[in-house]
């Protein structure tokens, strides 16, 4: 990383610990979300960027890392904090079950089988033998932490750096891991599995990692969206979320670490400008968005500010 | 003496005027607006609902065009939720936090209810007539600032049962309903409504679940327990099915079947029209394309309403005279409460609305409130298909 990146860096940092004390508690609150967003994006983009496989059912180990923190939570009293590394752990092992048997599927295949997981999700969760666990249709309401220490923050800004906390180490943790062995491996994979296998990579065993590592920091985002939220039921995540996670890896940019923080934004403040603009077409207008970000952004917003930079270093 | 009473009423309306003058206001009232606010899912699986956002949207529109509500206009916020609690949840907030909005009204949605639920109260802001009909929007002791509108789905189970005991005696009851909230409030009230011969009357109980693909076996599993009577509690897809499988398997039960799926377009024309004669069910809201009230005078501001300010809506969708209806009730709520638009005062109107009358639902049911009971409309009139259109028979009806 040069200086310039660690200034900016120091610089993006600063402005994140200073914001929820300039906008309203309402906004720290929109800001916590792009936070999990963007850990669920990254988690994503190591598996759909990184390693090239495209899942359409995220936002099924989004629901069970929010389903873990809420029923631990609220069934077995732990405390929040508690519930966050639980939830990575049950969705690392989930997502490496689940993707033992889809690494026989390629590309789109694979798309279906893990769309059939995004679809099945919120059904299982209605399930009525779990109910009593899950609370069913109704969802379980959770209450909202108070900050500790006595510190002067309110419950909003509190979990605001609460989630900046883990997002950072989220994003510390993604970023050594792909531009070590293992991300280069997982990148070789992507790009010519049989040349990677060659070289000795053993594809099976990292592509499962992959998909469990994936759905690691997407079921801890999953905990943290329902601490922020305060509640789960099993309409929060239909298949449009997994559908949404996989339009803010595109828009953000794929194969980018930074990539994850745009999208999120994108996916937490366009439907709400599109909604604003046209009530009659919310849809439409966020379609419009879409295409206008892919047309003049092909790379992601990531891949555009790289071209900039780099153009102007040129000149 | 004369003159004597006529200095006291002089000076007691001297001291009165000031106090009535007194304007109070919470965030979102003032001298010249009313900040109202409101999801509904205007994207997502769950659209068609957000035609009654725009009905109401249309309502005030009309209404700020007359001169507003005692000179205040209403200003109608509302967003789209996709029916997603999470996205609830951030537009309440939005709406109280950063709109400042008066208080929340038609919120649309058993869950995204829920998830605001114990926000509202303890932001103690109204969470006003929500388009939901589930039974716990009525408990003003444990959620004094959230309250229903429609008759909830309990009192509807509690007339079927009432009607039965006082019409078939001896009936035996099979129940079909759908294993979630919704399903379980129906069971509840028509098992309450029998109250201590709920077992003498039901003979089966068979649920199903969202996700299976049909209801036949369980209509097949109601007919084998030799129930002469059959309670229909499913969402439109299924109650298609289930009509149609009854008939089908030569099974001819008194059919109630409930208010979720009365439309004769979606539920009833793919079910057979032939096979739905005989149906009983509850409403309380006029239809706009019954031939019944072709030329009914109560429903022409209606319909005046629809073709000036939605004019491409469909007059056939319930959705337009549902959210005009509501509208009403609150326009009657807000001009109760005056010059004093604090949330409080607003909440206590709406709960001392008395027997209020308004030309959209069927005649005899009124609209009351009081503190202690927190649902609006508790009475319904049941109606018979007759293979063409609903007719409407017996009373009005209610759960007390």
């Amino acid at each position: 990383m040069s200086r310039r990146q660690l200034i900016l860096l120091g610089v993006l940092l600063a402005a994140a610990c200073v914001l929820p004390f300039v906008v309203s508690n309402y906004r720290t609150f929109q800001f916590t979300l792009v936070l999990v967003y963007a850990i669920a994006l990254l988690g994503l983009n190591i598996l759909t960027g990184y390693n090239g496989q495209i899942s359409l059912g995220h936002g099924a180990f989004y629901a069970l890392g929010a389903y873990c923190a809420a029923m631990l939570m609220d069934r077995a009293g732990a405390p929040y904090w508690a519930t966050v590394p639980v939830a990575g752990a049950v969705c690392l092992v989930a997502g490496f079950l689940f993707g033992l048997p889809a690494l026989r599927l390629e590309g789109l295949y694979l798309a279906l089988a893990t769309f059939a997981l995004g679809v099945a999700m919120p059904q299982l969760l209605k399930f009525h033998a779990l109910e009593k666990w899950t609370g069913g249709v109704q969802g379980i309401v959770i209450a909202k932490p108070p900050a500790p220490f006595g510190l002067p923050l309110n419950p909003d800004q509190w979990l605001y750096f609460f989630t900046l906390a883990i997002t950072a180490l989220m994003f510390i943790l993604g970023w050594n891991l792909v531009r070590g062995r293992v991300g280069r491996a997982l990148v070789a994979i992507r790009d010519q599995h049989i040349a990677a296998e060659a070289m000795g990579i053993h594809n099976s065993l990292y592509k499962s990692l992959a998909f469990g590592v994936s759905a690691m920091y997407t079921g801890v985002a999953g905990a943290l969206g329902a601490i922020a939220v305060q509640f789960v039921a099993p309409d929060s995540f239909n298949i449009f979320l997994s559908i949404v996670f996989l339009v803010g890896i595109v828009v953000g940019g794929l194969a980018s670490i930074p990539g994850a923080l745009y999208g999120a934004l994108f996916i937490q403040f366009v439907p709400n400008i599109a909604d604003e603009i046209s009530k009659a077409a919310p849809w439409a207008i966020f379609g419009v968005f879409m295409i206008a970000f892919v047309y003049l952004m092909p790379t992601g917003v990531a891949g555009a500010i790289r071209l900039l930079t780099t153009r102007r270093k040129v000149t | 003496m004369k003159a004597k009473l006529f200095v006291a009423g002089a000076v007691a309306v001297a001291l009165s005027a000031p106090v009535l003058a007194q304007k109070k206001y919470d965030p979102g009232a003032s001298d010249t607006e009313i900040k109202i606010g409101n999801t509904n899912p205007y994207s997502g699986p769950a659209s068609a609902y957000g035609q009654i956002g725009k009905a109401i949207g249309a309502y005030f529109k009309m209404v700020n065009d007359q001169g507003g509500i005692n000179g205040r206009k209403v200003n109608f916020v509302s967003y789209d939720d996709s029916y997603s609690p999470p996205k609830t949840v951030e537009m309440a907030r939005k709406l109280v936090e950063q709109d400042q909005v008066l208080f929340l009204f038609q919120t649309l949605g058993t869950p995204s209810n829920t998830a605001i639920h114990k926000y509202m109260n303890m932001q103690k802001v109204p969470q006003m007539m929500v388009a939901t009909g589930a039974t716990k929007w009525n408990d003003p002791k444990n959620f004094h600032w959230t309250m229903g509108w429609q008759p909830n789905y309990q009192t509807e189970g509690r007339i079927y049962a009432r009607h039965i005991m006082a019409t078939r005696p001896n009936a035996k009851v099979g129940i079909l309903y759908q294993n979630d909230d919704y399903g379980k409030d129906y069971l509840k009230g028509m098992e309450d409504g029998f109250g201590a011969q709920a077992s003498k009357y039901i003979v089966a109980k068979v649920s199903y679940e969202v996700s299976d693909p049909t209801v036949d076996s369980q209509v097949v599993q109601l007919q084998a327990s030799g129930a002469d009577t059959f309670f229909n509690i499913t969402t439109p897809k299924f109650a298609a099915q289930a009509i149609r499988k009854a008939y089908d398997i030569g099974w001819k039960p008194v059919h109630y079947l409930n208010n979720v799926s009365i439309s004769v377009g979606s539920v009833l024309t793919p079910a057979g029209l032939d096979k739905s004669v005989g149906l009983i069910t509850a409403a309380y809201l006029k239809e706009a394309t019954d031939p019944r009230w072709a030329n009914d005078k109560g429903l022409e501001p209606f319909r005046e309403f629809m073709k000036k300010y939605l004019p491409d809506a469909n007059l056939a969708d319930n959705f337009n005279i549902y959210g005009y209806t509501v509208a009403q009730t609150l326009h009657q709520v807000l001009k109760q409460s005056g010059d004093n638009l604090t949330r409080e005062n607003v909440m206590r109107q709406s709960a001392a609305v008395k027997n209020l009358r308004l030309d959209t639902l069927l005649p005899g049911i009124f609209i009351t409130t009081t503190p202690d009971d927190y649902a609006p409309i508790e009475a319904v009139q049941l109606q018979r298909f007759n293979g063409k259109q609903w007719e409407l028979f017996g009373d009005v009806m209610t759960s007390h």
